[in-house]
């Protein structure tokens, strides 16, 4: 296997940085494995891409494509950290922040929020153009160790994957259309399905934001001393490099 | 006498939602049975269902999820994705008014205002005795006979307040919906029904689809002829796609049949939502048979044997006329084994029918569709011709380029390699509706002016053409002489006139609302973004806006085409920024710099509705319906 991976080696810079990729690869794939971060919210390691949150838009070969699911090619030139495609994912970043209910001063996931983090990383810092689409969204606490508050949500599918292809269950899945589609549990409630706080879709790192909260084990690490307090997302990705 | 009514229906509404009946699951079983258990055919479960029971509440879907093998959320997930299912129980007889631009500027309002007398209910409501649902719905593909309506399975058109008032009569009489078509209904064929219940409306009939057209002689060539020959002679004739991409044909063909894989498909994608297209529902109508003799020579080209006949669920009531059709050519040896006595071409085309989805006109969400799935896009690469419905090479196509590509066969490529302009060749199928004396289907040669068009359908005094439909361009009176072709103005072919009277941002409003529901709402872009274009639009119509809101609209239309995952987002945007460089000055009237230099996002009076509602102190001033 490995040796027809070498065969089938080949190059493509991002931002004029040389990467080495492989044939089957993705653009985000070849990216992090050289050290060089491209913003995502819902793509995660060990999970099946899905290219809906469009923050890794790239430019490669002069369209504007999902770094997750775009096979990297030889010799492209693939464009990611420019004031362009910036712009681009700080739009993006609002649009969540602005479709669902977000109140970081109150969130548990405050400071381990992957949105959040996005949107220090996109130098969100000014008042934002966008208007408050403030849906009444319910919150779930029917089950005895995990809550959802949806109002949190936004839409990433992260957990509907890591149920599906790592805990071999389906818990989650959407259901409705457009605006109206939503993240929502196999069953009348959260407690009406298999759902174990052991799943891997109910672990920490595959909810980006503050959806999925498990109880009683909120506040264990003290705000300041939380992941993005100590860089800035992707930071582990890009060390790899220095 | 509106609150009673009210009173009524919420009395109603708990009184049913009480009596919640077992679920019958050998019923169901029994349903899942009828199409293998196969999870791929979750529309036509969820139809026969629905049929059955007037919903698909949440215990059916379990009960449908362990027939198929799928789990409960996978079922729920189809079902609330397309309009025309329903979770909560509709009536018997579900009246669905379409609510395009087109039926609002020829009367809708009054058509619906006798609808919602004579049955008692409101638009969006089920009567209690739950005999009527009464919906509305966007474009159902009759906009040259508006207003229009389904009701169930059967087509209302070029509705007037009288007319409408004697069919809900009717229908409260007791009478079934194809009695309003005739009283003879029982004893029409497929095709009388259908030219019944919908003019053609044929007003200019051109050289290769809408003229007289020899039997099969397409097929017959095509029988004589090496796959290669016939990609071959599709791609000389400079045949592309019709549906409005604009992809040259034969390429797609080419591309298909290349793949070496051991089953290939061939789609017709007779899903034609953009608003103010129809042309399709004439083909189908007139010319089904060209149509799938050009789906059989596709077939033959790029090696498939099994197809599938998309139509969209609005038009439902052209699907006997097309299972007649199919089955009479199984019958007559032109589908199913040895087509035309040859050996080894083997060819067969099931219907499928969807259910109210517009994004499923595109390609990959077709697809999706097909395969029983939310009408969701699929990424690309791969691409369908590659990996397609069930991961096989597809060649999905519209209508039309079947048709053509039927005739090209017969008539071959130079003849209509001959017609049209460089670059477009062949004749294309114009829907014209709006205002105009003779709304229809022109077919014509690529080439001709939007003006030439209007001279033709009675329209010169048009003030502005949306040429496409809403994710195509509308265009001012200034660039009536550019050419309807795939290099100068492309469409699929939808022509809506505009006359002075009509009001742009009215018009934009509405198509920006058309596109809020219609996106599938898998990717941010198209599902947020165009949300907060429309509610910058109704800023425009409340006359809050100000100049730096035309550049916030350009902004965020550039985002939403930039990031947004398919056609859909990557069009949405367009009834905007066409509108602002055509007709500038609709959005400079009414926008003007605020006095102390703050944008207003914030509207104070719709902000504190809810809580004036709730206390009980109403304004005269600023409340929208004071009756309430």
């Amino acid at each position: 296997m490995s040796g027809t991976e070498k065969e089938t080696g080949f190059t493509f810079t991002i931002d004029g940085v040389e990467i080495k990729a492989h044939a089957g690869q993705t653009v985000m794939e070849a990216a992090d494995a050289a050290g060089v971060y491209i913003p995502r919210l819902c793509d995660h390691e060990g999970l099946r891409h899905q290219g809906s949150c469009r923050v890794c838009t790239v430019k490669a070969g002069g369209r504007s494509v999902a770094a997750c699911t775009q096979p990297a090619a030889p010799g492209q030139a693939v464009e990611n950290e420019t004031p362009h495609l910036t712009k681009m994912r700080r739009d993006l970043v609002e649009m969540l922040f602005h479709e669902g209910n977000h109140l970081c001063p109150i969130c548990e996931a405050s400071g381990n929020c992957e949105l959040q983090a996005m949107a220090y990383r996109l130098d969100m810092t000014e008042a934002t153009k966008f208007p408050y689409l403030e849906p009444c969204r319910a919150l779930d606490a029917s089950h005895p160790d995990i809550a959802l508050d949806t109002n949190r949500c936004i839409s990433c599918g992260r957990c509907i994957r890591a149920s599906q292809d790592v805990d071999g269950k389906g818990v989650f899945g959407y259901v409705g259309r457009g605006i109206h589609r939503r993240v929502a549990v196999n069953g009348e409630n959260l407690a009406d399905t298999d759902a174990q706080v052991s799943d891997h879709a109910m672990s920490s790192e595959v909810c980006p934001v503050g959806c999925i909260i498990r109880k009683r084990v909120g506040f264990a690490v003290p705000i300041g001393e939380r992941e993005f307090d100590k860089g800035l997302i992707g930071h582990e990705i890009e060390e790899k490099r220095k | 006498m509106n609150n009673g009514r009210n009173g009524t229906g919420a009395n109603g509404l708990t009184a049913s939602s009480c009596n919640v009946a077992p679920v019958p699951q050998a019923e169901i079983a029994a349903i899942c049975d009828r199409f293998g258990n196969d999870k791929h055919r979750m529309l036509d479960i969820l139809y026969d269902v629905q049929d059955r029971y007037r919903s698909i509440a949440p215990a059916t879907m379990d009960a449908i999820a362990s027939q198929t093998d799928l789990t409960r959320i996978e079922v729920e997930g189809v079902a609330s994705f397309y309009s025309f299912f329903s979770l909560t129980p509709k009536g018997r007889v579900t009246i669905r008014l379409c609510d395009d631009i087109v039926d609002r500027f020829c009367g809708l309002k009054d058509v619906v205002a006798a609808f919602e007398e004579v049955l008692g209910i409101k638009v969006g409501d089920t009567s209690a005795d739950g005999a009527f649902s009464l919906e509305t719905t966007p474009c159902i593909g009759m906009c040259d006979q508006a207003p229009a309506a389904m009701v169930n399975n059967v087509m209302l058109t070029s509705l007037t307040p009288e007319t409408a008032r004697a069919a809900a009569e009717a229908l409260m009489a007791g009478q079934s919906p194809e009695s309003l078509v005739s009283d003879r209904f029982n004893e029409l064929s497929p095709h009388e029904r259908a030219v019944r219940m919908v003019e053609n409306n044929v007003r200019h009939a051109g050289a290769v689809l809408l003229g007289p057209v020899p039997e099969e002689a397409g097929l017959n060539n095509a029988v004589g002829m090496r796959p290669s020959q016939i990609i071959n002679a599709v791609e000389e004739s400079g045949l592309r796609g019709c549906g409005g991409a604009g992809f040259t044909t034969g390429r797609k063909w080419r591309f298909a049949a290349s793949e070496k894989l051991d089953r290939h498909f061939v789609i017709c994608n007779a899903d034609e939502g953009e608003p103010g297209t129809f042309k399709d529902r004439v083909l189908l109508t007139e010319r089904p048979h060209l149509l799938i003799e050009g789906m059989t020579i596709a077939a033959r080209a790029v090696g498939a044997r099994e197809g599938i006949l998309y139509l969209r669920g609005e038009y439902v009531y052209l699907r006997e006329l097309l299972e007649t059709v199919l089955e009479e050519r199984r019958r007559r040896g032109l589908l199913g084994k040895e087509i035309l006595g040859v050996k080894g071409f083997e060819f067969d085309i099931r219907l499928q029918l969807g259910a109210g989805a517009y994004i499923c006109g595109e390609e990959g969400a077709l697809i999706s569709s097909c395969e029983g799935l939310p009408g969701e896009p699929k990424t690309r690469p791969p691409f369908p011709v590659s990996r397609g419905y069930l991961g096989y090479p597809t060649v999905v196509n519209n209508v039309e380029t079947f048709c053509h590509a039927a005739r090209i066969l017969g008539q071959g490529a130079k003849w209509f390699h001959a017609m049209g302009t460089e670059g477009s060749h062949g004749t294309k199928l114009f829907s014209v509706c709006g205002d105009c004396l003779n709304p229809g289907i022109y077919e014509l040669p690529y080439g001709h002016t939007v003006w030439e068009l209007l001279e033709m359908v009675g329209g010169a005094d048009a003030a502005a053409v949306q040429v496409g439909g809403p994710s195509g361009t509308m265009i001012g009176r200034d660039s009536f002489h550019r050419k309807l072709t795939f290099d100068d103005l492309a469409t699929g072919g939808a022509i809506i006139i505009f006359n002075g009277q009509r009001n742009i941002l009215e018009i934009v409003e509405y198509y920006m609302s058309f596109f809020v529901h219609e996106s599938c709402g898998y990717c941010t872009p198209c599902r947020v973004g165009n949300v907060f274009l429309q509610k910058a639009i109704q800023k425009f119509q409340k006359g809050l806006a100000n100049p730096e809101d035309i550049d916030y609209l350009k902004d965020l239309s550039g985002t939403i085409i930039e990031t947004s995952r398919c056609g859909l987002g990557m069009t949405s945007p367009n009834p905007i920024l066409s509108t602002l460089k055509n007709f500038p000055l609709v959005y400079a009237a009414v926008s003007k710099p605020s006095k102390d230099g703050i944008r207003d996002t914030f509207d104070i009076q719709s902000a504190i509705d809810g809580a004036r509602k709730i206390a009980k102190r109403r304004s005269y001033i600023f409340d929208k319906d004071f009756t309430q």
